[in-house]
């Protein structure tokens, strides 16, 4: 089992801090042209609960709801990650500059 | 914990920062988009390093179905239809962090019989709430998008009270939930509020809000990840989810700043949908009509042409069509740029996106704020399918309900000629006094055809 010590709650809450503040310096440069292609990134970008999703699946045996649950948010996961950066692929090539 | 594996994480965290750094120019945003997907594929290995040899077949099964069906969608999708892909998969965002939220709180509480410590408790609280709510919006705002519900705001008396009553119900069944952990039924219930929540607070908003939606939602399936990161006390979730939850931010302010309203106007919702009572009392309006040929020779004779498209320009597909008009204007050595108002189409930088498609070089694509003084120098702005963002009572009538909004100056132009289907009403159910100017031409019929009779006609001057 883990916990979340007081001590790594606000080291984590560092993080969550400094990462938002990075992320509104970053996206406030992205000009408009790009604001669909950088949705449907961040769309995979979000996919990150994977993660959380395969951690949640170690778990041995179909008895019990949580292996349940982690299979589905594995597999939605999944869908927002593999097609999130697909569409976006997809979407850049389409963006040329002509001579 | 492995270090090694912490080290995989903050790797994967800088990848996805240069990832986004890089998606800031269009000339490295494919590059971007790579960077940040091998970020996610360091996050994938490192993780499954850690778990059960035995269960590997159980996570590859979940994972092939789930590539299976991304890949499907991102390669069927049309680009007319991203706004409501991206709605979908902001859902599944949210779902699968109510997902592993309320897998992680099942086994401690039910399995295990732990009882979770508060720091755990109101994560996954957080994290079941938000996620659960950013689903039910998302399916919400995708049915309004691909028309299988109505686009149009949805109002009943007592909307905002009822909204505000489950808000509160929810934080009294989390407390309630919390103290009670070998009881699951509080938990339920916490998700059953939380969907209705979600659904409740996208049907009044309209159509043409959709923009601010989308925003908002893509930055709650972000948060939704971010505290899912802090119930597993895991540092890349939160790095993630928090790089998504500013940018959903950032963008969401972009559109209401486009569109001269605050944010809470918008959840608010109602926005253009009664007729307004000011359009009446006016003089009825003189529309001049244009047909084909005589528009043909309009933009064989201009030596400058801007079009500005909108949401009506992606439902006819008209986007190839422009092309072509615009091969037969270069053919000329006409100057044939586009006008690219924020909220035009139904996600930020949807115009974008499907003029890219139609093969249209994106250095012709320019902002409202940079070519809005062009437009008194130009000879003809062809306006296609967009309705309020070139209304301009948002200049000049102080009682229209757009007033104030940033819109296109095209009125400024020599002559402008609008394609339209028919003398409708914009979205915000409001005359457009441009219709009514002495340089305002009305091409109407289908965008896609009438465009394809000009592009011939031209063919034959």
């Amino acid at each position: 089992m883990h916990t979340v010590s007081l001590e790594s709650l606000i080291i984590l809450l560092y993080i969550l801090v400094l990462a938002s503040y990075l992320g509104f310096e970053l996206i406030n440069k992205v000009p408009p042209t790009l604001h669909t292609p950088l949705m449907s990134g961040s769309n995979a970008i979000s996919g990150i609960t994977i993660v959380g999703g395969i951690l949640a699946c170690n778990e041995l045996g179909y008895s019990s709801v949580s292996k349940w649950l982690g299979m589905l948010g594995l597999i939605l996961a999944t869908i927002n990650v593999v097609g999130g950066y697909a569409v976006t692929n997809r979407m850049l090539k389409m963006f040329k500059k002509k001579k | 914990m492995n270090p090694l594996i912490q080290i995989a994480y903050l790797v994967a965290s800088v990848l996805f920062i240069i990832g986004i750094k890089m998606m800031g120019r269009t000339k490295d945003a494919r590059n971007g988009n790579l960077v940040s997907s091998i970020g996610m594929f360091v996050a994938i290995a490192a993780t499954v390093f850690q778990v059960d040899a035995i269960s590997l077949t159980d996570i590859l099964i979940c994972v092939v179905i789930g590539s299976a069906i991304g890949l499907y969608t991102a390669s069927k999708v049309e680009m007319t239809q991203i706004p409501e892909m991206v709605a979908l998969f902001n859902g599944f965002g949210g779902m699968a962090s109510l997902a592993v939220a309320m897998s992680d709180f099942w086994l401690q509480t039910q399995v295990n019989g732990f009882q979770v410590g508060p720091i755990i408790g109101v994560s996954a609280v957080l994290s079941i709430f938000i996620g659960g709510l950013t689903f039910s919006g998302s399916m919400i705002a995708f049915l309004k998008l691909n028309g299988k519900i109505s686009g149009g705001s949805v109002m009943f008396k007592g909307q905002h009270l009822i909204n505000l009553l489950l808000l509160l119900g929810a934080v009294a069944i989390a407390i309630v939930g919390l103290t009670n952990q070998d009881n699951p039924i509080y938990f339920f219930v916490l998700i059953g509020i939380a969907l209705l929540l979600g659904i409740l607070t996208v049907i009044p908003i309209g159509g043409a809000d959709m923009p601010v939606v989308i925003s908002l939602l893509n930055s709650y399936s972000g948060m939704a990840a971010c505290t899912t990161g802090f119930v597993l006390n895991n540092n890349v979730l939160i790095v993630s989810g928090a790089l998504v939850g500013a940018s959903g931010i950032i963008l969401t302010q972009i559109m209401c700043k486009a569109m001269n309203r605050s944010l809470i106007n918008v959840l608010l919702g109602g926005f253009g949908q009664a007729p307004s009572v000011i359009g009446d009392d006016g003089p009825a309006m003189i529309v001049k009509e244009v047909g084909v040929e005589e528009a043909a020779m309009l933009f064989d004779s201009a030596s400058s042409v801007i079009v500005v498209p909108g949401y009506g320009m992606a439902v006819a597909q008209a986007q190839h069509t422009i092309r072509e008009l615009s091969e037969q204007c270069e053919k000329r050595g006409i100057d044939f740029r586009f006008a690219i108002h924020p909220v035009a189409g139904r996600m930020p930088g949807h115009m974008n996106v499907l003029l890219a498609e139609a093969n249209i070089s994106y250095d012709k694509l320019i902002e409202m704020d940079e070519i809005n003084d062009d437009f008194s120098n130009t000879d003809i702005v062809f306006v296609v399918g967009a309705n309020d963002v070139v209304n301009p009572a948002a200049r000049t009538n102080p009682q229209s309900p757009i007033f104030g909004m940033p819109i296109l100056n095209v009125d400024k132009a020599r002559t402008v000629i609008v394609s339209k289907r028919s003398m409708g009403k914009g979205y915000a159910g409001i005359e457009n006094e441009l219709f009514g100017y002495p340089n305002c031409l009305m091409l109407f019929g289908d965008a896609k055809q009438t465009v394809a009779k000009v592009v011939s006609e031209m063919k034959e001057i």
